[in-house]
């Protein structure tokens, strides 16, 4: 047939195909002790990036701890945290080159901090303070850093999927060594720009990583009410994508599975979609009650599979890291991120002349108008604009 | 008539819509067991089943696109999208698909069994994502009715006649006010007729005109004024599309003078056609240009929010100016 790429055996009765006519295996290599799997290929990984991975990890779980927590005292306005997902975006982005492309959806600040994003500056963002790289535009945890190679984070869905297939694309005209990778969830895969995005990407040829988090929840919508197909993998295939799925809380499978997926979308200009099986063990955001739509049961299964618990025992194991260490390691970043907290809080808001900045290159006359107005305004009522007033 | 808040009263229009009509079918995201993120489909589910109201995969052309596809075939389609700024997604199917089924079929086909329920407009912190006023891409679109709430008893009427006419409405429900704006409702059904604006206060001196959120902004604003012994008279417009020209026009003549705020952008927004039609229908009642207090020409701001809204202090100055021209 022409209308099909591969070869297709011709029968003479009615027959179908199902979800389970695919069987996609799931890549498993750590254990819940720590140990590995007796068959297990592993990663590559040494002891500096072992390090790395876990000092990324434990940053995240003290940023998410105490940030959630700024917001219920109300000194931020808004959080999201990455906790039971931390594997799946670390052990991804520790597979990639610095100069790779990320292009993220709200939850992988753990990617931007593997890549070396500071405490202060994820402190500025979500203080939208004038060191903000943002400018004080964005709801917290809408981080992005130029210098990083991390995409600025958009709230609407899937929205960087077709983008990361145009940023790989670009990549390889470029001639660099490198490719974009696109994180999201599996409620976002449900978006059109999902199926734009990975059908362009193949047919294109542009050398992309699409890493799904299927999380199980999109807000409160759970997995089966999201899709009735075989996961998201089951997708690539359909679109002529190399494909594979992983536990998403085994940091080694997550890695071995993004060297491989890299080293194959360089070598043949193609994209790979990875399949993270995990579990969103926080709330949507801080604006959320997961209490009404999941039990305490199924949180307290999903706690016994925890990802960063696991690779520290892969550590201990491996005589790379003591509990002591990783005690002090908290302690230490606790220390941290609340003294940041504390000078992030204190400094000002980017000044008025920032809102008409960045709409086009550079204002227009009309915009540099609407500016003086608004000026005259808070110099005649400066009571009424505490953010603006006095530095008009 | 009990006392209650927005999100409460549209659960009321709705529950009256989906118990007086067996054909009624309500999705979204989110909204079925969980009722919403506002909660503004709360117990629906329970009380009207999975089959009548339901949660949908995550993709606002999907909703849009399956809303056409049951209104198409008799069915009246409730869809929410979740916050107006993920409308977009959907604009294919809202502004290609509902807009023309009837046009383009010579009313063979038709989907004014349509209403699309979104939460509008800023004021509540959510930067550029989570607070934007889109009404005007949707204003330009023939085929289509827009309706804005001011109050919860507004909410309530307005919903049910929207889901109830026969045409595919967007229904811009105003966030800010969902637990704010608490009011009288009555307990059983009633509707507020579309394309009817409304003369709220009765004034000599300037006419205030706004939808939505907007009108407590104008409301305090001409409280203001009064204290300058300049007398407004305020107007909810409530429908956007089609517009109650007359309403506004008669009220100009009176007043001969003409203010219209809006939280959405200046340039292109609604204020604009409003302007253009009263200065041709009123040009030789108008004592004065007639003014527009509106969000800037930006995408919406996150920590200038305050400086960027077109609050009670802009439209005071803005009455004044007008007044003195």
């Amino acid at each position: 047939m022409s209308n099909t790429k591969s070869t297709t055996e011709t029968v003479h009765r009615v027959s179908f195909l199902d979800k389970d006519s695919l069987s996609i295996p799931i890549l498993k290599i750590l254990q819940a002790d720590g140990t590995t799997f007796e068959e297990a290929v592993l990663p590559v990984i040494d002891q500096a990036l072992a390090e790395k991975i876990h000092d990324t990890c434990v940053f995240t779980r003290v940023l998410d701890e105490r940030m959630l927590g700024a917001q219920r005292q109300g000194r931020i306005s808004f959080y999201m945290t990455c906790t039971g997902e931390e594997a799946s975006v670390v052990g991804s982005v520790a597979a990639l080159d610095d100069e790779d492309v990320i292009l993220a959806q709200y939850r992988e600040h753990a990617a931007l901090r593997y890549r070396g994003f500071t405490t202060e500056q994820f402190m500025n963002q979500m203080f939208s303070n004038e060191k903000d790289l943002g400018k004080g535009r964005q709801m917290p945890i809408h981080y992005g850093c130029s210098a990083l190679h991390y995409q600025t984070i958009s709230s609407p869905l899937a929205t960087q999927i077709p983008q990361a297939t145009g940023v790989g694309y670009s990549l390889k005209m470029q001639g660099k060594r490198n490719v974009a990778i696109c994180y999201f969830g599996e409620g976002a895969a449900s978006e059109g720009d999902f199926h734009a995005g990975l059908n362009m990407a193949a047919v294109l040829k542009s050398p992309t990583i699409f890493f799904c988090r299927n999380n199980g929840y999109a807000i409160s919508t759970p997995t089966s009410e999201q899709f009735a197909g075989n996961g998201i993998a089951s997708r690539g295939v359909g679109y002529g994508m190399h494909t594979i799925r992983v536990d998403g809380n085994d940091m080694l499978a997550v890695l071995a599975a993004t060297q491989q997926a890299r080293a194959y979308a360089l070598e043949h200009n193609a994209p790979v979609l990875i399949e993270a099986m995990t579990y969103r063990l926080g709330a949507h955001s801080s604006s959320d009650d997961p209490s009404g739509y999941r039990s305490k049961e199924e949180e307290a299964k999903w706690q016994q599979h925890d990802p960063v618990q696991r690779f520290k025992l892969w550590m201990i194991n491996k005589g790379w890291l003591a509990e002591s260490d990783d005690s002090a390691l908290y302690e230490k970043y606790r220390q941290e991120v609340l003294a940041s907290v504390k000078v992030a809080e204190k400094l000002p808001v980017v000044t008025i002349d920032e809102l008409i900045t960045d709409v086009y290159d550079t204002p227009t006359p009309r915009l540099e108008q609407q500016l003086k107005n608004l000026k005259q305004h808070i110099k005649k009522y400066p009571e009424s604009y505490p953010n603006s007033a006095g530095r008009v | 008539m009990a006392k209650i808040n927005m999100l409460q009263a549209i659960n009321d229009a709705l529950t009256i819509a989906m118990e007086t009509d067996e054909k009624a079918v309500l999705f979204g995201e989110d909204v079925g067991h969980f009722g919403g993120v506002f909660r503004a489909t709360s117990g629906l589910q329970e009380k009207f089943g999975r089959d009548r109201c339901f949660n949908t995969p995550l993709t606002e052309q999907g909703i849009a696109g399956f809303a056409n596809g049951l209104a198409s075939n008799g069915m009246t389609a409730i869809a929410e999208i979740q916050f107006a700024d993920y409308i977009f997604p959907a604009i294919d199917q809202i502004v290609n698909e509902s807009a023309k089924f009837r046009y383009r079929s010579g009313n063979e086909f038709n989907v004014g069994g349509i209403t699309y329920r979104t939460p509008y407009g800023g004021g509540i912190a959510g930067g550029h994502y989570h607070s934007q006023s889109p009404e005007a891409y949707f204003t330009q679109t023939a085929g289509l009715k827009v309706v804005v709430p001011r109050n919860a008893y507004q909410a309530k009427g307005l919903l049910l006649a929207s889901i109830r006419d026969n045409n595919p409405v967007v229904f811009f429900e105003p966030k800010r006010l969902y637990r704010a704006s608490v009011g009288e409702v009555p307990e059983g059904a009633y509707e507020i007729e579309l394309g009817k604006a409304e003369v709220v206060k009765a004034g000599t001196d300037i006419t205030l005109l706004a939808w939505g959120a907007q009108m407590e902004i104008i409301e305090n604003a001409a409280s203001m004024a009064a204290k300058k012994g300049i007398s407004c008279e305020i107007i909810d417009l409530r429908t956007l599309a089609p517009w109650d020209v007359e309403t506004v026009a008669a009220s100009v003549k009176k007043t001969g003078r003409l203010l219209i705020n809006h939280e959405a952008p200046l340039t292109g927004g609604f204020a604009g056609e409003i302007a253009a039609t009263i200065q041709e229908e009123c040009f030789l009642y108008l004592e004065s240009p007639i003014s527009r207090v509106c969000g800037l020409d930006t995408p919406y701001p996150l920590v200038h929010e305050k400086e960027y809204m077109p609050d009670a202090l802009k439209t005071f100055e803005a009455i004044k100016a007008s007044m003195k021209y």
